[in-house]
């Protein structure tokens, strides 16, 4: 071997090591208990596809927390998107407070996956809470539950969602920066509208940055974990059970390891095919030209 | 009339940028705030921002923590994990990417696709094996599991961020100071580490203030209070039975974001290239 390949084995090594011992070597054994009746204490027994079977035709509240978790997933990403593209065209505007505004709308997305928003977000919107005190100052007392009512309690972990669209912000802003201002100029002399050049110059220019962030928004979407877990536990009456805390209930609380190694590997198929099905979509709406 | 033209729609945008960004950190500054005010006047006094005394008693009774572990002990350990998992993960990711980057082997392709896969592949997936294996090398109820496999250059965003910056660098530096006698370890540490040291700091502040964040695995292997971290310590105040100390609970909040925010205040440039230029999750 030569001098530089020997290097670069070995430079590598760190990744070849941990490739191997923390995500393949895992990945196999869950394959394999996928397929097992396992409860972590006693030995695997080969079951084959039952556990998959199980998921499919013998579980409610698996199919209930796929369906919730598409549904998040379904709403809050394309809101997050059209806020996060809408106040980045605000903030393209030049002013002295420019840095500032972008600053403040970009923060909630810095903080926002930890614990300590999860918990302010409880107390924000409980029956006592903060937002109750709020409309109940403009009059009559308010205490609704927003937690404790099916039909509201899964848009408290949306608004949450919503509310961090500032890292997609920062993405399109660079992305904005960089569409160069002659297309504009261009436009105006040919007499075009500010509408028809964000559709016809901005929009189209965007469509990969776009896709760039739909495709990671709603992998990130699918696996939103921390919020549901503090915020409601799945509750009320699992309307807002989460695939993930579905499957840590099912591997952690209950052991049923098996099941819950089944549930992770159709969830990273799920994750592929919805992956997949996007770059499908690509050649029909984004723009791959060269300027 | 024509200044009024000009500076009315100004005016307008400002008051209406400046009221949705009042919205938007409403929610912090309004913890923030009652983490000032007397535990049981919080709630009373909810629609009132600005607290009328302020106080640091939440902050004492905050800090006592639970059973006799003080806060301290929690943020000591947050800090001692999310410090080391970086220093490890940082080092590790920067010699992948050297060796990516500028040396060609056989089986580089190979490797460099696992890595784009590895990106993609979600943590939940690995959730329950990485479980299991960390329970057969006893590494169950110790920091291991949160520390050591960073040491292997497990996060992919990082390799990439750092292989697209060390491709930015002109080759002709290697050239010459191969030239010069210089071995690969040698290029590496006194050429190409110094240069990237831009890129370090980005994977470094993303490194930390995940650990910092991180609730899933310190809940998984993490069963000893004394060995909590902030995130998991927090939690404890939400848990049914708990002695619903509010005021205290927004003060340690406010505490356990303080790091976040100081990055956010000085470091923004690093964390808004990581962003922008790779799609970091801020």
């Amino acid at each position: 071997m030569s001098k530089e390949s020997t290097a670069g084995v070995i430079f590598s090594l760190p990744f070849i090591i941990g490739l191997i011992a923390f995500i393949l070597v895992p990945m196999g054994m869950s394959l394999y208990y996928s397929f097992c009746d396992y409860n972590i204490i006693s030995e695997p027994v080969f079951v084959g596809l039952d556990n998959y079977k199980k998921l499919f035709t013998g579980d409610e509240i698996f199919l209930t927390s796929l369906g919730i978790t598409f549904r998040f997933a379904l709403i809050s990403v394309p809101l997050r998107l059209f806020f996060a593209l809408a106040v980045a065209m605000i903030l393209l505007k030049k002013t002295r407070m420019t840095g500032f505004y972008r600053a403040t709308y970009y923060l909630p997305s810095i903080i926002g996956g930890s614990v300590a928003v999860s918990i302010l977000w409880k107390r924000l919107f409980a029956s006592d809470g903060v937002l109750n005190l709020l409309i109940s100052g403009l009059g009559e007392p308010f205490t609704y539950s927003w937690l404790g009512n099916t039909s509201t309690a899964i848009w408290v972990l949306i608004i949450l969602s919503v509310w961090q669209f500032g890292s997609s912000m920062l993405i399109f802003l660079a992305s904005l920066k960089q569409i160069p201002t002659s297309l504009y100029e261009a436009a105006k002399v040919d007499g075009a509208s500010r509408a028809s050049q964000f559709c016809k110059i901005t929009f189209p220019l965007l469509t990969p940055t776009l896709f760039f962030n739909l495709v990671m928004q709603t992998i990130n979407g699918f696996l939103a974990f921390t919020q549901c877990y503090i915020i409601t536990q799945g509750k009320p009456m699992n309307s807002t059970l989460f695939y993930t805390v579905y499957m840590y209930q099912q591997s952690f609380e209950y052991y049923h390891t098996g099941y819950g190694a089944a549930m992770a590997w159709v969830m990273l198929a799920l994750i592929a095919m919805i992956t997949w099905l996007l770059f499908g979509t690509k050649k029909f709406w984004v723009y791959d030209g060269g300027l | 009339m024509n200044k009024v033209r000009k500076t009315l729609p100004a005016a307008i945008y400002h008051i209406v940028v400046c009221f949705f960004g009042f919205v938007m950190i409403f929610p912090l500054v309004w913890m923030i705030m009652s983490s000032f005010k007397p535990t049981n006047t919080i709630f009373t006094t909810a629609s009132q921002l600005i607290p009328e005394t302020w106080e640091l008693q939440n902050y004492v009774n905050g800090w006592k923590g639970f059973a006799d572990i003080s806060f301290g002990v929690f943020f000591g350990n947050s800090l001692f994990i999310a410090t080391v998992a970086t220093l490890g993960t940082v080092l590790s990711s920067s010699m992948v990417a050297f060796g990516f980057a500028r040396c060609r082997f056989r089986g580089r392709g190979l490797l460099f696709v696992a890595m784009l896969l590895s990106m993609m592949l979600p943590a939940q997936v690995l959730m329950i094996p990485q479980y299991l294996w960390y329970q057969k090398l006893s590494w169950i109820g110790t920091y291991m599991p949160m520390i050591a496999p960073y040491f292997f250059a497990i996060q992919g965003f990082f390799i990439y961020l750092m292989v697209n910056f060390i491709n930015g660098l002109p080759k002709e530096l290697d050239e010459a100071a191969k030239i010069d006698g210089c071995s690969y370890a040698g290029i590496y540490a006194k050429i190409i580490l110094p240069l990237t040291v831009p890129a370090l700091i980005t994977a470094g502040i993303f490194s930390f203030m995940w650990r910092w964040d991180d609730f899933l695995s310190a809940l998984l292997y993490v069963n000893k209070s004394v060995m909590y971290p902030v995130s998991l310590a927090l939690k404890l105040f939400c848990d049914p039975g708990s002695t619903s100390d509010f005021g205290a609970m927004f003060a340690m909040a406010t505490l356990s974001i303080i790091p976040s925010v100081l990055i956010f205040i000085f470091l923004q440039r690093y964390l808004v290239e990581g962003i922008s230029t790779s799609g970091l999750k801020g």
